[in-house]
């Protein structure tokens, strides 16, 4: 569980990011953060993450937090189970490496999100989908009760942000893990997410049920660009599209008409 | 499933670890072979089964087969000389590759981050102060530690091109250093310590002596105790600070005792044989083509090639023609094309 009580952010002296923002992220559930860009929601997975210090605010969670960065860079050219296997540090002396039982676990998370086989690739040398999925097999390796990922989804093809969010709705229900990501698109919250955090721009927040929060009227207060929220079923599945109105149309040129 | 997974982990990692102990006994091999070479060869040629009778006589009982000339070239000229070559190269190859970790940068090196400078600053001004003696290894460490903590500080300040603006930092603080010694020398009273001075600062293997060696091997051993010992702790650190703290490490404090390790290696390699370039920072990048980046193989298979490097180079110094080259000549010789090959390969890979 992670619980934020009346947490504020502001860089130096400037503007508030975010100011008395409270919110409640139950423990086998996943939770997703929404904002337009600059709004702070980087600033509020550091500060659950633990690697920068609010100006106001508590944020209290059980246990540590498994970090997921955005797997942007590679500069390194470790093998994908080395990644995996520093995810083990935590619970390392200084002076201590890895021994066959934390082999074996980082292993098992390789296996967890199905990457078992390019165990020994270099990490530089995976695809971004495949950086991801190493980055969140670390996060497991640690043994996290929560874990926070920094958008999992958004350097990813389609098809491979829907192997994301699946591992990710699989990794709450069997492990009973928190889950909270943050994501550019509402249609990944309505999908997977249990809870929703919208951050907007003049520093307030709306947090609750997603179905409460993700509303079309709250997604166009947000982003300043009226939306439709669409549901289209195919088969057996249903699913939520939102879909801005920009004024962009998709045309076929009708060249038959010439 | 779970047997299953133990035994392709197990399965995995044993294939490597098959590749990695035939490099590091490869590499050992050589190393005792390039020794005894470089006891051998010289000016003064003593044959190869004579060196090796003249070492194992300290150990076992041996017939006396050689002439005193060939027991003192062997044991109080070259051995001395070969083994602080050995362990100095091993020094500063060792802390070469911690600092390319820490400063995840693989062009950074004792010399061109401005420690051995540091160093050769301290010692010089503790020779001006006080006079030659045991603090001048004190100063050594002191002047490394605060040219280091000075480019951490540049590296702290500036994240537009981390890569060249760190090696950058390093001939800043280089320049400075060699500078502050240049002042020093020049104040120095020419009669008494600017002799010294000189000596001290031009320093080679040729006029290694056992205390020497035995300083030395002292502070390498101990700073490689620690460096080696904190091999996945380096791996961590090569993440950058906040990955590290994410993974539940505290990078500040790690970076502080690895630091101090490493300056308490490169400031005794200064004291003893002068500033050499190069080894430390080209050493590492030919054994991260051997054994690959982690640290948990790189930083012992780094040390070992490292040692055949200096004690190679040494002894062609001393060999190649009849006045001795200094073996820094030689070091930059091989060293700079390789740094500027390496230069290229990494601005082109888009990390700068």
């Amino acid at each position: 569980m992670i619980q934020i009580e009346n947490a504020g952010h502001s860089y130096g002296s400037g503007q508030w990011l975010f100011r008395g923002l409270s919110a409640t992220f139950p423990a086998g559930r996943i939770a997703a953060i929404l904002g337009p860009n600059g709004c702070g929601k980087t600033t509020l997975l550091r500060a659950i993450s633990g690697t920068l210090r609010l100006k106001e605010g508590i944020i209290a969670i059980d246990g540590h937090v498994g970090f997921v960065p955005q797997a942007l860079t590679a500069d390194q050219s470790y093998s994908a189970a080395d990644m995996v296997l520093l995810g083990r540090s935590r619970y390392l002396g200084r002076f201590s490496s890895p021994n066959r039982k934390d082999r074996e676990r980082a292993y098992a998370c390789l296996e967890e999100v199905g990457l078992t086989a390019l165990a020994q690739q270099r990490y530089d040398r995976l695809s971004g989908g495949q950086r991801q999925l190493v980055l969140l097999a670390r996060a497991l390796a640690s043994d996290c009760k929560v874990l926070v990922l920094d958008e999992p989804a958004s350097a990813l093809d389609i098809a491979n942000q829907g192997v994301v969010l699946r591992l990710l709705l699989r990794l709450a229900s069997s492990l009973g893990l928190t889950v909270l990501f943050t994501t550019h698109h509402p249609d990944h919250a309505i999908g997977i997410a249990h809870t929703t955090l919208l951050m907007q721009r003049d520093a307030t927040h709306i947090a609750g049920r997603t179905e409460v929060v993700l509303t079309e009227g709250n997604l166009a207060g947000m982003y300043g660009v009226p939306v439709r929220r669409v549901d289209v079923r195919a088969d057996e599945e249903t699913a939520s599209a939102i879909v801005p109105l920009h004024g962009l149309r998709g045309r076929v040129p009708d060249l038959a008409a010439r | 499933m779970d047997s299953a997974v133990s035994r392709s982990a197990t399965r995995v990692q044993s294939s490597g670890e098959r590749s990695y102990g035939l490099l590091c006994v490869g590499l050992v091999a050589s190393l005792v072979l390039v020794l005894l070479w470089s006891v051998a060869s010289g000016r003064y040629q003593v044959p190869f089964d004579t060196v090796l009778s003249i070492i194992l006589s300290h150990l076992v009982a041996v017939k006396v087969t050689w002439t005193t000339t060939e027991s003192v070239v062997v044991e109080t000229v070259r051995l001395p000389r070969v083994l602080t070559a050995a362990v100095a190269g091993a020094g500063l190859s060792l802390c070469g590759a911690v600092l390319q970790a820490i400063f995840r940068n693989p062009l950074v090196g004792p010399q061109t981050i401005g420690a051995s400078s540091g160093a050769a600053l301290g010692g010089v001004t503790v020779i001006y102060l006080v006079g030659f003696g045991p603090l001048v290894q004190v100063g050594a460490f002191g002047g490394a530690a605060l040219a280091l903590l000075a480019v951490l500080a540049f590296h702290r300040s500036d994240n537009l091109s981390p890569i060249l603006t760190l090696v950058l930092a390093g001939v800043v603080v280089s320049a400075f250093c060699s500078a502050l010694v240049g002042l020093v020398t020049y104040l120095a009273d020419p009669e008494t310590t600017l002799q010294v001075i000189v000596f001290w600062l031009l320093g080679s293997f040729a006029s290694s002596t056992w205390p020497q060696f035995g300083l030395i091997a002292f502070c390498t051993t101990l700073a490689a105790i620690v460096l080696i010992g904190m091999r996945w702790r380096v791996n961590v650190l090569s993440l950058g600070d906040d990955e590290a703290r994410t993974l539940g490490v505290n990078p500040a404090r790690d970076r502080l005792i690895l630091l101090a390790a490493a300056c308490l290696a490169i400031s005794s390699q200064v004291a003893v044989s002068g500033t050499i370039g190069w080894v430390g920072l080209i050493i590492p990048n030919l054994a991260r083509m051997m054994a690959g980046a982690d640290n948990r193989r790189l930083l012992p298979v780094s040390t070992v090639l490292g040692a055949i490097f200096l004690v190679v180079a040494d002894t062609l110094a001393r060999s190649l023609t009849p006045a001795e080259i200094p073996v820094g000549i030689i070091t930059a010789l091989v060293g700079t094309p390789i740094f500027a090959l390496l230069l290229r390969r990494t601005t082109k890979s888009g990390a700068a």
